[in-house]
């Protein structure tokens, strides 16, 4: 088995639920001790591509390797290779915390003593320790989510699937699990990650790929795919609507909107420090008073607006040019 | 990280063993941890025999050959009824299982994925024996007698665990096909309700009609309560004995495979 730098990747992905083609062919790479993000929307196909890339599901064509093993032929290896967090949470209700933790790391075939010592300290880590000896079914949603995926690190795997980790928590939480999942990734660990929330993709993942109706649409860091959608924008506003002529003309062709309700031009940035320092200095030479400025980088919202067609009032401004 | 993980590196065969008495660990908390069944698995079998040898006691008692009280015949009857009702629970919790997202925990992990299924099914075998066990005592405090011998009590559980066994496999499979927890409910009222009723549970077969004096006398229930009776009461058990050890394990050979199989198929959807 050569290693190579990647410790997933994924080709030709097809998979179909009778009439409903899900997946149309998804590639991926995903190396070593990165976290990538698959975002779409709801039915995009991100759950069953988890499900294929963690053994669960088979597709009917395409291959995936694991760290070099065939997700077919090789998926015990595998499966004790990886950890998956599935978006309902997957632990027994009846059981307490730790007694999850115990159960789950025995059958990744840890010795009795190994599974007690890790569970202890995933409670600990993960702030569980006081309900550690509750069931389950009096956690909150919060706890539930940290518990599951304490119970898909209880082996360390070195790499962990986590399927719309967040969605359904209160932005507290939310944040909670963000750092538990950058700890992940501090220490090495290989994450692929789903999810919805473009913010969450944005503020995460080294890599993004964005998956719409069982396809790749688009693939890149999130400045790289901020960038297919338009350049930054710096916003000049007005006190009146004598300053904003007089700017209109101070600034000549690299107004690309106006807004004559609200005293305030745009313009396209290619260069922040530059184009910001000639824009205000125009503005000073011309002797107009500023209200206010602000830049605008697009967001990871209007990239996936963009990119999904489904568009809802995005601002297209740079691209018009 | 602080802890070292060690890895059990006993042969595949033990490791997956070692996962069914996990799971069967399991099952076994959810039995007495889910109190209200367990209440079930207590009161059910007391109420059902005081009622059905104070109900029918006297009128039933009258077809009995001399000598029989009506209590001493209905135990057999009546402990197999229980059991192959109770053995809902074990399709239930098996239902209950694929329709959460445990099951693909499960299934992600290297573990042996049948061990979900013998872990329901065996814990159920306590409980059943937990229940026929209070049956038992219940039936004593309102007079039952047995002349059964050590040996006798010895072949009267084995065939109750072998059909406990049997039908919860069963079961295992009604769990794997229902859709929904309703689901798992009707269809082993389907197939239990009948089967226990149109035996010799509660009557003798002589006041039946013709065709069903046909079913109730060869079906497999009756070969089992028959023998437990037979056993119970110190009469010849003629051919039950036997025939009640193959209709089960001729089930057994049929239903395990099947229910893996089955479990396999719907687990991967």
């Amino acid at each position: 088995m050569t290693k190579t730098e990647y410790a997933i990747t994924a080709t030709g992905l097809i998979k179909s639920f009778g009439s409903n083609h899900v997946l149309q062919g998804i590639d991926l790479k995903i190396k070593r001790g990165t976290m990538f993000a698959l975002l779409g929307p709801n039915g995009a196909g991100k759950t069953t591509t988890v499900k294929i890339l963690s053994t669960l599901l088979k597709a009917d064509a395409g291959t995936v390797t694991i760290e070099g093993l065939d997700v077919c032929d090789d998926a015990d290896k595998v499966r004790s290779i990886i950890g998956l967090t599935g978006q309902s949470a997957a632990v027994d209700e009846l059981l307490t915390g730790r007694e999850n933790l115990v159960m789950m790391g025995r059958l990744y075939r840890l010795t009795k003593d190994s599974a007690k010592a890790r569970a202890q300290e995933l409670l600990e880590d993960f702030d569980l320790v006081k309900a550690a000896e509750r069931p389950v079914k009096t956690y909150s949603g919060g706890m539930r989510r940290r518990l599951d995926l304490a119970v898909s690190l209880i082996a360390t795997p070195p790499i962990i699937f986590l399927d719309e980790p967040t969605t359904g928590l209160d932005p507290r939480s939310r944040l909670a699990m963000w750092a538990i999942i950058n700890n992940l990734k501090a220490r090495g660990t290989t994450i692929l990650l789903t999810t919805q929330y473009l913010e969450e993709a944005d503020q995460l993942a080294d890599r993004i790929i964005v998956i719409d109706g069982g396809k790749v649409i688009a693939e890149g860091t999130a400045s790289e795919l901020k960038s297919k959608v338009g350049k930054d924008r710096l916003e000049l506003n007005f006190n009146d609507k004598k300053s904003l002529q007089a700017a209109k003309v101070a600034l000549g062709s690299a107004v690309v909107d106006s807004n004559e309700v609200e005293y305030s031009v745009t313009t396209v940035i290619n260069e922040t420090n530059s184009d910001v320092k000639q824009a205000l200095e125009s503005l000073s030479n011309a002797q107009i008073n500023l209200k206010s400025l602000s830049v605008h980088q697009p967001t990871l919202d209007d990239v996936f607006l963009t990119l999904t067609g489904k568009q809802k009032a995005v601002e297209t401004t740079g691209e018009e040019e | 990280m602080a802890v070292e993980l060690v890895f059990d590196k006993r042969p595949k065969w033990l490791l997956n063993l070692n996962d069914g008495l996990i799971m069967i660990a399991r099952s076994a908390r959810h039995i007495v941890r889910n109190t209200d069944q367990l209440a079930g698995t207590f009161f059910q079998p007391i109420m059902f025999l005081v009622l059905f040898a104070t109900v029918f006691g006297g009128a039933i008692s009258q077809a009995l050959p001399e000598g029989t009280t009506y209590l001493e015949f209905l135990m057999a009857g009546i402990i197999i009824q229980t059991v192959a009702f109770g053995s809902t629970t074990t399709a239930i919790a098996v239902c209950n299982d694929l329709q959460k997202g445990i099951m693909d925990r499960f299934r992600s992990l290297p573990m042996s994925n049948l061990a979900v299924l013998t872990g329901h099914v065996i814990s159920d075998l306590f409980r059943n024996g937990l229940s026929t066990a209070v049956m038992v005592v219940t039936g004593l405090v309102i007079g039952f007698r047995t002349s059964a011998s050590v040996l006798d009590w010895l072949a009267i559980i084995g065939l109750i665990a072998l059909f406990t066994l049997t039908f919860s496999w069963v079961a295992a499979i009604m769990g794997v096909l229902a859709k929904s927890v309703e689901g798992v409910q009707w269809l082993s009222f389907i197939l239990v309700f009948p089967l226990t009723f149109a035996s010799t549970a509660f009557v003798p077969e002589e006041g039946m009609n013709r065709g069903l004096r046909l079913f109730a006398a060869n079906q497999p229930i009756t070969h089992v309560i028959e023998a437990v009776r037979a056993l119970i009461l110190g009469t010849p058990i003629g051919n039950h004995g036997w025939l009640a050890v193959i209709w089960c394990v001729g089930i057994l050979i049929v239903a395990v495979p099947l229910a893996s199989i089955l479990f396999k198929r719907r687990s991967t959807q």
